[in-house]
């Protein structure tokens, strides 16, 4: 039986509910969590302010209600899971090392930033800066991954270094802008400044995509690698075509004005 | 002990620990997949000669692969963790990584790993790319086809070498029969591998020889040419060839459960004794008695 958080008053401004995690939360007892502090504006609450808490703690949380206003939930988090069967504030799984995030509707902007490990997945559509550095930062996500069913805003993967990101549907401008590493997949359409600075790292888009002048067209040829990616995501629920697990990619080379060794591979139609 | 008229002799092979591992080769159509792993696995037969021994597990569909491709399941054996990581450097650079299409990633979950693609990204000469993915970490090297695809890391373990079983008949038609029905069947057996040509080996060894630079030479015991002229032979009358089988596995009840199957599966018209070779107890760390597996013991 999972601990289940049931939203009994909505906040009239977003609350940084950093307390919802399940590092946070193991071992105690009910009223120990009801207690646990979240800010709520300028005042510091409790859980128990906003949320009825019942069930028992077996390493999994259960969101309930819109908790489309609840800040940070998942920060540093390391083990269990939570289940959000709703909305999401900002910042879900900000600096998780481990463990998955569930979140059956939607997330607002900064899903998982800088995160180094575990799973965030959002059934429906991100906003901004999924998988990202906080502004000034000089490296973003550095392990794991991010799934997003829906679409997502601009800067996915912003100076992520290794993991994952997914997004079913299409995102927004500088998607992989100032990539170090890792894999950014988007089923759908990516829009302006594609890997934008981008030093290294790869960049999958099953759309057609207008290149930055800065990137050099190689060739068409089959990425075996990425059978493995497409496999896998289709493992978690993505909807990835056969055609697109066999096909053949356009590879660009950029960002020249960085190292050059970025990877940008476009579905050959 | 008989089953029909085969006698199955009161003895024991002896087997020794060894390490292996497991690849999954992959390629665009079956036969390049094939041709890799017939190719890996050449001159592998015994450890002594070849410094490891490998053999084809199983062909693999392509739902049963990484990257869903079709492939094929290949064990490598050597001496110690050490060997089975050079020879896979040396094998999967030389005989995977050159053919057309194909990738080879790590088969074995175990406790301990081996550097096997952090080694031959190098190959890239800069050009490789690392990435890692659900925590297992793989290269990306740059070939005239497009990319080779290798994992990190593979995982070995202790394994058993050396099980065996000696098949002596009438004739040399009726003993090939018989090795065939027994590799045929011991197949079948996950985990294991026949490291000899199609499984059999007719030039059984001793340890030693007369000529002291030779490590091992022909056991003579089992010649049935020598039969009335050495001192001891092992051939008994009216035998007139005898076939050895040697199976190499990731675990004991792997070995175990391929020589039951194969004894089994020998027993045919011709076959006069189905033995076991041993070097009397003394090396090797396993003793599996034909007479406990016709009972069924299994480990």
């Amino acid at each position: 039986m999972s601990l289940k958080l049931t939203l009994k008053k909505k906040p009239t401004v977003p609350v940084e509910a950093e307390s919802i995690c399940p590092d946070k939360m193991e071992g105690l007892g009910l009223r120990d969590i009801a207690a646990l502090p979240v800010h709520h504006g300028n005042e510091t609450t409790t859980v128990g302010d906003f949320f009825k808490v019942t069930g028992k703690s077996n390493g999994e949380i259960r969101l309930e209600g819109d908790t489309s206003r609840f800040k940070m939930v998942g920060a540093a988090m390391s083990k269990g899971r939570i289940l959000i069967k709703g909305s999401v504030g900002q910042h879900v799984g900000v600096a998780m090392s481990g463990g998955e995030i569930v979140v059956t509707k939607n997330a607002d902007n900064w899903v998982g930033p800088e995160m180094s490990g575990g799973r965030i997945i959002v059934k429906g559509n991100a906003g901004h800066m999924v998988g990202c550095a906080y502004r000034g930062g000089q490296v973003g996500v550095t392990g794991g991954e991010i799934i997003v069913h829906g679409n997502a805003g601009n800067e996915t993967g912003n100076t992520m270094r290794d993991g994952l990101i997914a997004i079913g549907g299409n995102s927004g401008d500088f998607t992989g802008v100032g990539m170090l590493a890792g894999t950014v997949i988007v089923l759908g359409e990516m829009g302006q400044r594609t890997g934008a600075a981008m030093k290294r790292g790869t960049i999958v888009s099953m759309e057609d995509a207008e290149m930055l002048p800065t990137f050099t067209y190689a060739c068409s040829y089959r990425p075996n690698f990425l059978r493995l990616y497409l496999c896998h995501l289709r493992d978690l629920g993505l909807p990835i075509k056969d055609s697109w697990i066999g096909g053949s990619y356009h590879r660009w080379s950029g960002d020249s004005i960085e190292l050059n060794r970025g990877e940008a591979l476009i579905f050959d139609r | 002990m008989r089953i029909k008229s085969t006698e199955i002799v009161d003895t024991f092979a002896e087997a020794f620990e060894m390490w292996g591992t497991r690849m999954i080769i992959t390629a665009d159509a079956p036969e390049w997949a094939d041709a890799a792993a017939r190719s890996l696995t050449g001159f592998a037969t015994s450890v002594i000669g070849c410094k490891c021994e490998a053999g084809v597990e199983r062909v693999l569909s392509p739902d049963e692969t990484p990257d869903g491709r079709p492939g094929a399941s290949v064990l490598l054996f050597a001496f110690d963790p050490d060997g089975v990581a050079n020879r896979l450097v040396e094998r999967i650079g030389q005989c995977v990584m050159t053919c057309p299409t194909t990738a080879c990633f790590n088969g074995l979950e175990a406790k301990k790993n081996v550097v096997v693609g952090g080694k031959l990204r190098y190959f890239g000469d800069g050009y490789q790319i690392g990435k890692r993915l659900d925590g297992t970490r793989f290269w990306r090297i740059p070939v005239m086809d497009g990319e080779f695809v290798v994992t990190d890391r593979f995982g070995v373990q202790a394994a058993v070498g050396g099980g065996n079983i000696l098949i002596s008949g009438a004739s040399s038609a009726a003993c090939l029969s018989a090795a065939k029905a027994a590799t045929a069947a011991m197949r079948e057996v996950p985990g294991v591998i026949l490291p000899f040509p199609g499984g059999v080996v007719r030039s059984g060894s001793k340890v030693g020889s007369k000529y002291k630079e030779l490590p091992a030479s022909s056991n003579q015991a089992y010649c049935p040419t020598l039969r009335g002229f050495v001192p001891q032979t092992n051939v008994a009358k009216g035998v007139g060839c005898v076939l050895e089988i040697v199976i190499d596995g990731l675990d004991l009840k792997a070995v175990e459960e391929a020589m039951q199957r194969g004894l089994h599966a020998a027993v045919k018209p011709g076959i006069k004794q189905i033995s076991a070779g041993n070097y009397g107890g003394d090396l090797g760390k396993y003793h599996i008695g034909l007479h406990g597996l016709v009972g069924g013991k299994v480990a």
